[in-house]
This record gives structure tokens, C-alpha cells and sequence, in this order.
């Protein structure tokens, strides 16, 4: 089953001299792990904001799960799509808890049942509810701060997950322990990922395949394997090269 | 000064409660009023712009010509006082309310976007409550404002603490000129000490 579905899809804001994203087709299975690489202001955080509606396209159509989404029901839509944002955007003014029930509150679910999956989405990823539900975005660390995030945008279970650079702000072990538990949450739940990075290491390891963007096209979209294997063109060739050097940096002092 | 109060001791309390009825009156529907506007500003950028630029041309107009040029139309007296007071109060409560709500993080209002709020879900649960402290700024600016711009409502007989001022001023008593400042500089400071003690109450 194809879960996301992109068919000639352009995007210009107005104003801009060239389109954000230019014709971009691309189809993701469902369960699929895909990483969205590229460097800053390739239109990675556009191809997300296209997905739930946060943005519409100028042409062509997007689907999901064969569905035109223009036709399908705005909240609908982004109900059935979780959204972690670059910039995490919890709500300052409500608790850990309050922030993590906000849309099963939205969909009007009776207390005991919010409460329970507010403490089961914690724990899923890595806060003890006890000590963490009362408190304040304010009064939690970044990497916390991510964490519910992410709890935030499973609450009511969707079929698709769209991260926009969560792990952008973390120092390395935290964000390896993130992408770590990010893989077993996905082998566990089979949902769909679209995950934004601008990180090779990152995308590499967390993509089952890789969509690597450059000035608003696709310039590659395949395992990881096939593209260290043979990279589309200068631009990937570079991208790898880049990581190799990295790695043959470290090799020297092992 | 103290001989006027003890003579017309009953007076000076008509006139303050007069006041106090106009001010009262006026911000009720002025608080009515610019929630309403508020909420349609939330449909169109263009619309807000040009309302709060309406309204501060409107502001700009002399309360006294603004008066006159009601009276054709709604008579002399308190109507006419109160309408002139919530007209001023929407450019003050306006223009700190959506640069309020405006400044909320625009994460914040794209994540709550993302999620599947809607309009009205998110100007009520995000972005109201962040814009608290703005709201607050406006409601008390409008209400020091009214307090004072009240006491010129008694040039077309709406009564209050500008009739005991204006008495003073064409008969020379400094006491009562004295009393009717007096009094709307305490009343004035008075209400705003009182919406101060709410905002923190409500933190
Ligand atoms: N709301 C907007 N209005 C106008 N131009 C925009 C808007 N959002 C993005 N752009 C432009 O579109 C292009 C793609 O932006 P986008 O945010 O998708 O980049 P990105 O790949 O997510 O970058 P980064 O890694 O820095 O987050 C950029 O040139 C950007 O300046
Ligand atoms: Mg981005």
C-alpha cells in the first residue's frame, strides 16, 4: 500500500524567484523508514508542510494512502498525520501531561482514558509520567523537550509521521540514544516516517531509503546501500565523500 | 477644601457614582466590542491592518469634536458619552490585543496548526493565554483612559466628576475643581491598582 504519494507536485512562495520544490514525484510505502536529506533551504521542511496541509501546492497532487488530500477533510488530515516540528513548539503555558493530551482533549476523550494514554506515551518515550506530567516545558531539558514532542504527535496513533530535524539541537549521545529508540519505536509500531535531516550520518542510518534534495528537486531517492554504491551525481558524490573523509578522520585515532 | 466636602459631601458621591456608572458602562461594551473585532481580524491580516489603522485615525479626533459630532445623532447625555468611550477604547485594546497575539511563538501556532486545531480552538487554547500579559496592557490602558476622558462627557450632560469639575472652572472654586481631579485621579488609579492585583492573581 502506498502510504504518501507525490505526483508533479510544485511549490513557489510568493514573492520567490524560483520554485521552493519543482515537479517532485515520489511514492512511500506504507511501514516505509524514509529520510529527507539536503542542505538548508533545499525545501525539506516545505515537502513535509505539503503533507498535512500546512502549505498547498501551486500544481500537482499529493496523496494519501490514495487519497487526494485537497478533497479529504483539512483536520481529517492532519489527525491522521503526527507532526514534530523543527522548532518543537510545545505549548508554554500547559503541563508536560496537557501538552502531550492535546488532541485526544480536541477529540473530546473521556478523562480516565487521556490520562491513561498521556502516561503510556511517556513512558514510551522515556519519561517516568510521575515525574514529569506536572511539570513545564520551561523546566525540562532540549532533548526532553523532543522527547514530548514526539509523544505529543503519537497521541491519537497516526498512520503517518512526519519530523521535521528533531534531533537538530541535541549533542551526539543524546541524539544517538534518540535515533536508537526512534528505530525500535518504528519496528514496533509499523508506521510510516518521513524524516527531515540535513545530516548524512543521521539519514543513513535511520533511512530505510534516503530522498536526497537539492534546490527544490530530487536529485536521488534509494537505500542507503545503492547510493554509497553508485551516487546519482556530483552533488551525492560529494555528500558521501564528505562522510567517508569524516570517517577516515576518526579511523586515524582508533 | 475640607468645608466643600463636609456641605456637599452628597453631591461630590452622585457625581463619583455617576462616573463610575459611565466608565463601567463604557467598558463592558468596549471589552463586548473589540472581542468581537478580534475575532474577525482573525480571517484576514488585510482587515485587521486596516481596522487598527481605522481606529487610530478615529483616536486621533479630539473627544470634544467626537462628542459634537455624536450629538446630532444619538442626543446629549450618557449615550452619546459611552459610545464616544468605547470608540476610543478599540484602537487602545486593538492594537495591544493583536500585536499580543501576534507575537506568540509561530511554532507554537504551527505545531497547534499541525495538530488540527482550528481557528477558533487555537486563538482560544494557544494563543489568548500567551497573549495574556498584552490583553491585560490594553484592558488597563483603556481603563485609565475612560476614566479620564469620562469627565469631558459632562459638556454634553452625562453627568459625573466633570460636572463638579467644570462647575469649579466657571464659577472660579478652586475646591471643587480641586475635588472633581481629585477624585477621577484616584478613581483612575484606584481601578488600575485593582486590574494589576487580577493579573497577578491569574498567573
Ligand atoms: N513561508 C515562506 N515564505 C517564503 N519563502 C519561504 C517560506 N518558507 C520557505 N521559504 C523558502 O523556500 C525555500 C525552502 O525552504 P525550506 O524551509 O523548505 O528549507 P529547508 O530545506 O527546510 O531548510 P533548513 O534545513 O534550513 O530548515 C528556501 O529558499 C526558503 O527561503
Ligand atoms: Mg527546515
Amino acid at each position: 500500500m502506498t502510504a504518501i504519494e507525490f505526483q508533479n507536485v510544485s511549490k513557489r512562495f510568493p514573492g520567490a524567484g524560483r520554485n521552493a520544490l519543482e515537479d517532485l514525484s515520489f511514492a512511500v510505502s506504507e511501514g516505509e523508514f524514509v529520510t529527507v536529506l539536503g542542505p538548508s533551504g533545499c525545501g525539506k521542511t516545505t515537502l513535509l508542510k505539503l503533507i498535512n496541509r500546512l502549505y498547498e501546492p501551486d500544481s500537482g497532487r499529493v496523496l494519501l494512502f490514495g487519497e487526494d488530500i485537497r478533497t479529504a477533510d483539512l483536520v481529517q488530515v492532519r489527525r491522521r498525520t503526527g507532526y514534530v516540528i523543527q522548532q518543537i513548539g510545545l505549548f508554554p503555558h500547559w503541563t508536560i501531561g496537557e501538552n502531550v493530551a492535546t488532541v485526544p482533549k480536541l477529540l473530546k476523550w473521556d478523562k480516565a482514558r487521556i490520562e491513561a494514554r498521556t502516561d503510556e506515551l511517556l513512558r514510551l518515550v522515556g519519561l517516568e509520567p510521575e515525574e514529569y506530567k506536572k511539570r513545564y516545558p520551561s523546566q525540562l531539558s532540549g532533548g526532553q523537550q523532543q522527547r514530548v514532542g514526539l509523544a505529543r504527535a503519537l497521541a491519537v496513533d497516526p498512520k503517518i509521521m512526519l519530523m521535521d530535524e528533531p534531533f537538530g539541537a541535541l549533542d551526539s549521545i543524546t541524539r544517538g540514544k534518540l535515533q536508537r529508540e526512534l528505530l525500535t519505536l518504528h519496528r514496533e509500531t509499523g508506521k510510516t516516517f518521513l524524516f527531515v535531516t540535513h545530516d548524512i550520518d543521521e539519514a543513513f542510518l535511520l533511512g530505510s531509503r534516503v530522498l536526497i534534495l537539492d534546490g527544490g528537486k530530487i536529485v536521488q531517492f534509494d537505500t542507503p546501500e545503492a547510493i554509497i554504491r553508485c551516487p546519482a551525481q556530483g552533488f551525492v558524490r560529494s555528500l558521501v565523500d564528505a562522510a567517508k573523509e569524516r570517517g577516515r578522520f576518526w579511523e586515524a585515532y582508533l | 477644601m475640607i468645608n466643600y466636602l463636609v456641605r456637599y459631601y452628597d453631591r461630590l458621591l452622585t457625581a463619583l457614582l455617576e462616573h463610575l456608572e459611565i466608565v463601567l458602562l463604557a467598558m463592558v461594551f468596549s471589552v463586548i466590542l473589540a472581542a468581537g473585532l478580534t475575532l474577525l481580524c482573525q480571517f484576514s491580516r488585510r482587515f485587521a491592518r486596516l481596522l487598527v489603522h481605522g481606529l487610530s485615525v478615529l483616536y486621533s479626533v479630539p473627544s470634544l469634536a467626537l462628542l459634537a459630532l455624536l450629538i446630532p445623532l444619538t442626543g446629549l447625555g450618557k449615550t452619546t458619552a459611552v459610545i464616544v468611550l468605547v470608540l476610543y477604547n478599540q484602537y487602545l485594546l486593538l492594537r495591544n490585543i493583536l500585536a499580543g497575539l501576534d507575537q506568540v511563538d509561530p511554532g507554537v501556532v504551527e505545531a497547534a496548526t499541525g495538530m488540527g486545531m482550528t481557528r477558533w480552538q487555537l486563538l482560544r487554547q494557544i494563543k489568548l493565554p500567551l497573549a495574556r500579559k498584552a490583553v491585560i496592557a490594553g484592558l488597563r490602558i483603556a481603563l485609565v483612559s475612560t476614566v479620564s476622558i469620562a469627565t469631558i462627557a459632562a459638556a454634553i450632560n452625562a453627568g459625573g466628576l466633570g460636572t463638579v469639575l467644570f462647575d469649579g472652572l466657571r464659577t472660579m472654586n478652586t475646591a471643587k475643581i480641586l475635588w472633581g481631579s481629585l477624585l477621577s485621579a484616584a478613581l483612575a488609579l484606584g481601578a488600575d491598582r485593582l486590574l494589576a492585583l487580577a493579573e497577578r492573581k491569574t498567573e
